[in-house]
């Protein structure tokens, strides 16, 4: 039941970052659009952070397989390495931002800007929002509630988890990536 | 014939929840019971129909004679505005959400929704919404750039006044709503069913539903989006819309319409089901052709995602476009045709009993019908071209809103007002209103074809006096204070019904399904048991076991 919801909650976020992939897209090929801001992105520290990410799924992983198999302390040890790594992702993201805004591109600076920030934006913020819910499973295990491996609560939060992390690897290529194949 | 099975109550979805006796409104505003918030939901209608509806008689009385002057244009922008808004999401999605809560449960024999303080929260984010949308007339004005709030005159260089705003912060909260009630649904009908009801024996009302719950979690994200876009830009001056500082308003008409053109299908899908559940019972027949009436439902929420840029043939998309959008919408015919020839089938042979509610359901066949034919005409470019922003979209549209999904609902609230209340809903005086609610709106509404076709404009406050157009507006005046009357006649008779009506059993109409099963109304716990379900119609083979489907 709660792994069916994610699922379905999974999904509607997927339509909605695929709207703002799309505006992206769409503004990326629109009038106005200037290219060269493009280039102020660091692609090889975003990437950096984004293996942190990826890894980071991996860690749930572990956290999962070890509460299916009643390790109890080993799950604590490995939610916390995750949620230690979403963080750093999010200060990546903030350090990015920070270079940016330095560099004059801005929310309501430029169409880049605007299409650049609102997605990677919306996306930090489900990484923002995943951490929370990360903590809170944290403190009920801390509290016990976890000590029997009998819910699927955490399957059911890994799927979001990972849904985010996939969110992230399509929004780095779209953004960081392709514009390096194309004209624009 | 088969052991009834025993229905436990999701005891952990209610902690330390007792309800001893009559609490008044607490009880109300702490529940979590899928009834009460069904019951919440369908006041909440009520309500904002109302409101809307009064806001539909102010534009008519604006438009009743040529250079009339009665509510100025910015009052009369505002008034149109809202009305769609309302009528839309605060009247049809609720009504919709009522009917679906309330039922889904009791129809697959459940006790409960999959998450019921999931589903409370749905109600109240939605009235919340609701309040934010009319807080704005208090906050400086109420939006004014129509319903789809069109790019760029929804920017703030365009519409200063905070309504946007609250257009976009209200209706992001609604959606919210309704994207965690349509879950919950999904979540319920997967997991909730009760023994032997496969998913090829669930009640064609619960299977609309199910289906639009997936159209809905996939078409409400696009609008989600474009109101945080429009909320960014208005707010932070970013860039999307604008055009002036290099964003693109087309992009706010496609993803608008990318939800927008399968919302219209969300609000007609469970009108859908509840029709296919009472042309059975007042037919005495089985459904004819279940798998079609299901099956096409499915292909209409996977259509309805190709269509949208059938809103936007007068941008210019060029012929490409145009003739692809032309040929997916005119392909929507099919599967919605199915129905109706399925339902004109069901009745065939059939002993037709003429309660209110069926009396609804076959003006439905007419009325959407009718709805339907000018939907077609509009999928035609030249057509649409030469019509696109007259009265004959506005003759469409309230066809389909009010012929289609308002009638389906009516018919809904004749048929389970029993169930809901133990009392019939007067069957005496709902054919009055019956009749005063049909005439009154095919005179509102026949009339603006003739007006759009020659040639007058939507949404303009007021028009010269040029032959015709006095006379029918003057006509579709008339039309609309009957409809008006008409409504709230029938909250007179709801009133009376509740207060004095004829006292129901369990089982009124005779029906098919499970909620009939149950007492009238329904205690806390829905069911103690019911049988095992081996057709599409359990009630029926229950009570008839030498007649049992197969």
């Amino acid at each position: 039941m709660n792994k069916t919801m994610m699922k379905l909650v999974a999904g509607t976020e997927g339509m909605f970052f695929v709207c703002l992939i799309m505006a992206f897209i769409y503004m990326a090929f629109n009038t106005g659009y200037e290219p060269h801001e493009l280039q102020a992105l660091d692609i090889k520290k975003t990437g950096i952070f984004t293996i942190i990410l990826i890894i980071s799924s991996f860690t749930f992983w572990m956290a999962d397989r070890n509460y299916k198999n009643g390790k109890i302390k080993n799950l604590k040890i490995w939610l916390m390495i995750t949620i230690l790594l979403g963080a750093i992702f999010l200060v990546g993201q903030g350090k990015e931002y920070w270079r940016l805004i330095n560099d004059h591109v801005t929310l309501g600076g430029s169409v880049f800007g605007t299409s650049f920030y609102t997605l990677t934006g919306f996306h930090g913020f489900h990484v923002f929002v995943g951490l929370i819910i990360l903590s809170i499973i944290l403190l009920l295990t801390f509290l016990g509630d976890f000590d029997k491996p009998d819910s699927n609560v955490i399957t059911a939060v890994g799927y979001y988890w990972h849904f985010v992390d996939a969110v992230w690897i399509v929004v780095f290529t779209v953004v960081y990536v392709l514009p390096h194949f194309t004209n624009i | 014939m088969s052991e009834p099975i025993s229905i436990p109550e999701p005891s952990k979805s209610f902690p330390s929840i007792s309800v001893t006796g009559d609490q008044g409104l607490l009880q109300w505003i702490s529940t979590v019971d899928h009834k009460m918030i069904g019951i919440m939901y369908l006041l909440m209608a009520l309500l904002f129909m109302l409101i809307g509806g009064a806001e539909a008689l102010l534009m008519r009385i604006q438009l009743t004679e040529p250079l009339n002057h009665f509510i100025g244009p910015e009052m009369y922008d505002q008034f149109f505005t809202m009305h769609g808004t309302t009528m839309i999401f605060l009247v049809a999605m609720p009504a919709v959400f009522g009917f679906a809560v309330y039922f889904t449960p009791l129809m697959i024999g459940a006790n409960e929704m999959a998450f019921p303080r999931l589903n409370a929260f749905s109600l109240w984010i939605t009235l919340l919404g609701g309040m934010l949308l009319y807080f704005s007339f208090l906050a400086g004005g109420a939006p004014d750039a129509g319903w789809f709030n069109y790019a760029p005159l929804n920017e703030k260089n365009y519409s200063i006044n905070p309504g946007i705003d609250y257009y976009c912060i209200g209706l992001l909260l609604t959606g919210i709503g309704s994207v965690t009630t349509s879950i919950n649904i999904i979540v319920t009908v997967l997991h909730y069913r009760v023994k032997g009801m496969s998913l090829n024996k669930l009640p064609l009302f619960v299977w609309m539903v199910f289906v639009n719950s997936f159209l809905l979690i996939a078409a409400f994200p696009a609008l989600n989006a474009a109101l945080s876009m429009l909320l960014l830009d208005r707010q932070f001056g970013a860039h999307f819309f604008n055009t002036a500082s290099g964003g693109s308003a087309l992009l706010w008409q496609h993803l608008f319409w990318i939800f927008g053109h399968p919302e219209v299908y969300i609000v007609i899908l469970p009108p859908f089901g509840i029709l296919s559940e009472v042309f059975p019972v007042f037919s005495r027949k089985p459904i004819f052709g279940y798998s079609f009436v299901a099956a096409s439902s499915v292909a209409i929420a996977l259509l309805a995602f190709g269509v949208w840029a059938h809103h936007m043939f007068a941008v210019g998309l060029g012929n490409t476009a145009d003739a692809f959008f032309s040929a997916s919408s005119m392909l929507i015919g099919i599967p919605t045709g199915v129905k109706v020839f399925n339902w004109i089938a069901t009745m065939y042979g059939g002993k037709i009993k003429f309660t209110v509610a069926m009396m609804f359901a076959i003006a439905f066949l007419i009325e959407f019908t009718i709805g339907g034919l000018s939907g077609i005409a509009f999928a035609i470019v030249p057509i649409d071209w030469q019509l696109t922003d007259t009265y004959f979209v506005v003759a469409h549209i309230h066809y389909v809103f009010i012929g289609g999904t308002i009638f389906g609902i009516l018919a809904g609230l004749f048929y389970w007002f029993p169930k809901m209340t133990g009392k019939f809903l007067d069957e005496k005086m709902g054919k009055w209103f019956f009749w005063l609610f049909v005439i009154g709106f095919n005179a509102t509404f026949l009339v603006q074809h003739i007006l759009g076709l020659i040639g007058m404009p939507r949404r303009v406050y007021t028009y010269p006096d040029i032959p015709w157009y006095g006379a029918l507006n003057m006509i579709s005046t008339v039309g609309a204070f009957i409809m008006g009357g008409s409504v709230l006649f029938l909250g007179y008779i709801i009133v009376k019904s509740l207060k004095s009506g004829k006292k129901a059993g369990n089982d009124p109409w005779d029906g098919f399904t499970l909620e009939w099963a149950t007492t009238s109304p329904p205690n806390l716990k829905n069911f103690d048991e019911v049988p095992v379900v081996h057709g599409r119609r359990p009630l029926w083979d229950l009570k008839n076991p030498d007649k049992a489907d197969k």
